[in-house]
């Protein structure tokens, strides 16, 4: 019996070592690791007296920032984000980490110099969220109080993007958000958190004034979607609009985020017979509906799902990803420029598309997605909004973001300025893509819509592919 | 009508599978009265093992004939488990053994976390597809269901017709009278919890051919077992393969007739109803 004792606690303590072991936050890279070192060191010494005068969690690395501006010398800004280095969100929010790095990396060559002469450099502190939410709470909060951000960039997805807008207000700190498209975040009173991505709310209907313009005969929709917070806003204000231009929804129906088994879905789609199929949630999940749709031989005119066709990863699926239309934020083709800026009467700011898809290319070698080119993008309205303010003092920053609208490679940016829904991206605009095959009979993603868009035409129906 | 019997035959497949992976629960209750709450962690493994020996990343070998590796790597790991784990507390009370193979599953998850990570992983492999009438098989699915089976008659013949699966039989009936006969009952009952893990796997290895997968996804399968060890019968592997048939032929129906998400909640009502009303099971428990 003593034995058996003995054996039960060894066990025990194994476990308690896994448990500790696996939820202990790791800092992403050991460069990043002894930054945060260096930038840690002046911003505790600071913080002690901050607490004892008032114990507002300021960020404590604001002050000698503001000291060294007087003096024209270079400051250091601390940007806190978490990615989703493992877990569902790992695909896409690798992208959005790519395309921040990039920022950063091309940032820092030079730096923002001020009006005063001070020259704004950056750094970046950063942990795997797992993605999770749960995790992401405390993370932005140790981002904060630890590690002294002064600006927070958001995680990958609208439900971890929630959880840290709420963290990023509680502490006062500015979030520029990217991947992150749910309406809701923005209707809570937020005064802090600005959206780069087009809100969910506009994310689906393209895809339905597409569908109109290829079949204007087409009469039912089937909706099978995540049952995740962006997913189910972005279904929802389609489904509002798909019947408010005189669709039948014939289905509608979430499946779980982890589900893997989709024949239930596939099964009713086939039996509601619907002219299209719309909707996923994101990268895993939309993938696999893809593919389990196009194993089923299921009869479907037009399928058109969020997140995953715009992933390049989507090609893997071979020709099951042949005709899946996606919306996205951005495409390479994108035709953003000084003179489409000029005709719209906004600013240009920042490298052009095809500037920000070489270095890009040069960095990683591989075409960036929308998630890469949201991550650049957040730097870049936070480069600009600096640039603009004149000052890296938040109050002063967040009223030139208040006051952005520009185009930049990644399109137009303005964010609302209503209590409403303050930092709601208004200005820019989705573009919807289609896996096709070139002469070559290899995969490539075409922008399908809007027209003036187009790098080719869509094809349709599905069925008609051989 | 056409959906019902397309769901019904995707459900029933998915079953034989289930069942499979229930085989392997319940023939180490059976024989040694453990509940193995490692099950969900093993089955996962075998996913990974499909992943690694037949994945694009991998050693490319064919998943079919990467199931044979797969079942002698489940064997040898469940002899390990049993007698690192199960062996010194198998006379204590059950409490002990349950607290013993849940820290099995705890450190098979936290290892497997962070070496594997939670990021899904998926064997692109397709054999195409059968259609019947207004039902369309796929091939991946139709040829697990088909392995199952054969897996399933391949115990059969082992418990039935082999010196090692009387001796498993022996164990388990009266392990003091065996013992008696002359049946080295640690051994045999290594060897049990070696084939338990080893179907666990099979069907692990199995479900990744058409399923995605992470290392914390043999959990749902693990619940799934329960359930239909439950209706089949404790410790009887025939009831466990007809248990599986029956909850995938509800998984093939239910959505039929009601929102997917409610599957899970009908199972369990299922679970309640037959732990109360006949709690041996559909076909009584096996010894």
């Amino acid at each position: 019996m003593k034995r058996l004792s003995l054996f039960v606690m060894l066990l025990a303590l194994i476990f308690t070592a896994v448990q500790c072991g696996g939820s202990a936050p790791a800092p992403a890279a050991p460069a990043q690791e002894e930054a945060k070192e260096e930038a840690a060191a002046p911003a505790q010494e600071e913080a002690a007296p901050a607490e004892e005068a008032a114990a507002e969690p300021e960020v404590a690395s604001e002050e000698p920032a503001a000291e060294e501006a007087m003096t024209g010398e270079e400051t250091v800004v601390t940007i806190g984000y978490t990615a989703s280095k493992t877990g569902s969100q790992e695909v896409p929010s690798r992208g959005q980490t790519h395309g921040l790095e990039l920022w950063l990396d091309q940032i820092n060559q030079n730096g923002i110099t001020l009006a005063d002469g001070t020259v704004v450099k950056f750094q970046a502190v950063t942990y795997d969220d797992e993605s999770a939410k749960e995790r992401v709470q405390s993370l932005y909060t140790t981002l904060v109080e630890q590690d002294g951000a002064n600006f927070l960039i958001s995680p990958y997805s609208s439900g971890l993007t929630d959880a840290a807008a709420v963290i990023a207000e509680t502490y006062g700190t500015t979030m520029i958000t990217t991947g992150a498209a749910s309406d809701d975040t923005y209707k809570k009173g937020l005064t802090l958190v600005y959206q780069l991505y087009t809100p969910a709310s506009r994310y689906l209907t393209g895809a339905i004034d597409l569908l109109a313009s290829l079949n204007p005969d087409a009469k039912k929709i089937a909706f099978v979607y995540e049952n995740a917070k962006f997913s189910t806003d972005v279904v929802s204000a389609a489904q509002e609009y798909a019947e408010s231009k005189g669709y039948e929804v014939v289905l509608s129906e979430g499946y779980d985020s982890e589900a893997t088994d989709f024949a239930p879905f596939i099964n009713k789609i086939a039996a509601a017979e619907p002219d299209a199929v719309m909707g996923g949630g994101h990268f895993n999940d939309g993938s696999t509906f893809a593919r389990q749709l196009h194993e089923k031989e299921t009869s479907v005119e037009f399928l058109a799902l969020l997140v995953a066709p715009p992933e390049l990863d989507f090609a893997e699926l071979g020709d099951a990803a042949l005709g899946v239309v996606g919306p996205s934020q951005w495409e390479p083709q994108a035709n953003y420029t000084q003179e489409a800026a000029d005709a719209a009467g906004v600013e240009w700011y920042g490298p052009t598309v095809a500037d920000f898809v070489s270095a890009y290319q040069d960095k990683y070698g591989e075409e960036p997605g929308y998630h890469a080119a949201g991550g650049f993008a957040s730097g870049l309205v936070l480069q600009q909004a600096i640039e603009a303010a004149g000052s890296v003092d938040p109050d002063a920053v967040r009223a030139a973001l208040d006051g952005t609208n520009i185009m930049t490679f990644y399109g137009n940016v303005q964010f609302n300025t209503t209590p409403e829904a303050h930092g709601l991206q208004e200005a820019h605009e989705m573009v919807y893509v289609q896996w096709q095959k070139d002469a070559d009979g290899n995969l490539v993603k075409q922008v399908v819509w809007p027209v003036e868009g187009q790098s080719a035409e869509p094809i349709y129906p599905l069925a008609q592919i051989p | 009508m056409e959906q019902l019997i397309a769901s019904l035959a995707d459900g029933l497949l998915l079953g034989f599978v289930y069942g499979l992976a229930a085989m392997g629960l319940t023939l180490i209750f059976g024989v040694m009265d453990v509940i193995n709450l490692a099950h969900g962690p093993i089955i996962a493994l075998g996913m990974f093992a499909m992943f690694f020996i037949s994945g694009a990343t991998g050693m490319g070998l064919n998943p079919y004939l990467a199931l044979v590796i797969i079942a002698i790597l489940g064997l040898l790991f469940g002899v390990c488990i049993y007698f690192i784990a199960v062996h010194r507390v198998l006379n204590a009370p059950h409490l002990s053994s349950l607290l013993s193979t849940f820290s099995v599953n705890m450190m098979i998850i936290g290892v497997g976390t962070a070496i594997l990570t939670t990021t899904p992983r998926n064997l692109v492999f397709s054999i195409g597809s059968i259609s019947l009438g207004p039902v369309t098989l796929l091939g991946t699915r139709l040829v697990a269901a088909l392995i199952a089976i054969l897996v399933a008659a391949l115990l059969y013949l082992f418990l039935y017709r082999t010196q090692p699966g009387k001796a498993i039989r022996a164990v388990s009936n009266n392990r003091a009278a065996a013992e008696l006969m002359g049946i080295p009952s640690t051994q045999t009952l290594a060897l049990s919890f070696g084939i338990g893990t080893m179907l666990a796997s099979i069907a692990g290895g199995l479900i990744a051919t058409f399923f995605s997968f992470t290392i914390l996804a043999g959990g749902v399968y693990e619940l799934k077992s329960f359930v239909i060890v439950v209706l089949g019968g404790l410790g009887n592997p025939t009831g466990a393969l007809l248990g599986g048939l029956i909850l995938g032929g509800l998984e093939g129906i239910a959505p039929v007739f009601m929102p997917v998400s409610w599957v899970p909640v009908i199972e369990f009502v299922l679970f309640v109803v037959i732990l109360m009303v006949r709690p041996t099971g559909l076909m009584g428990g096996g010894r």
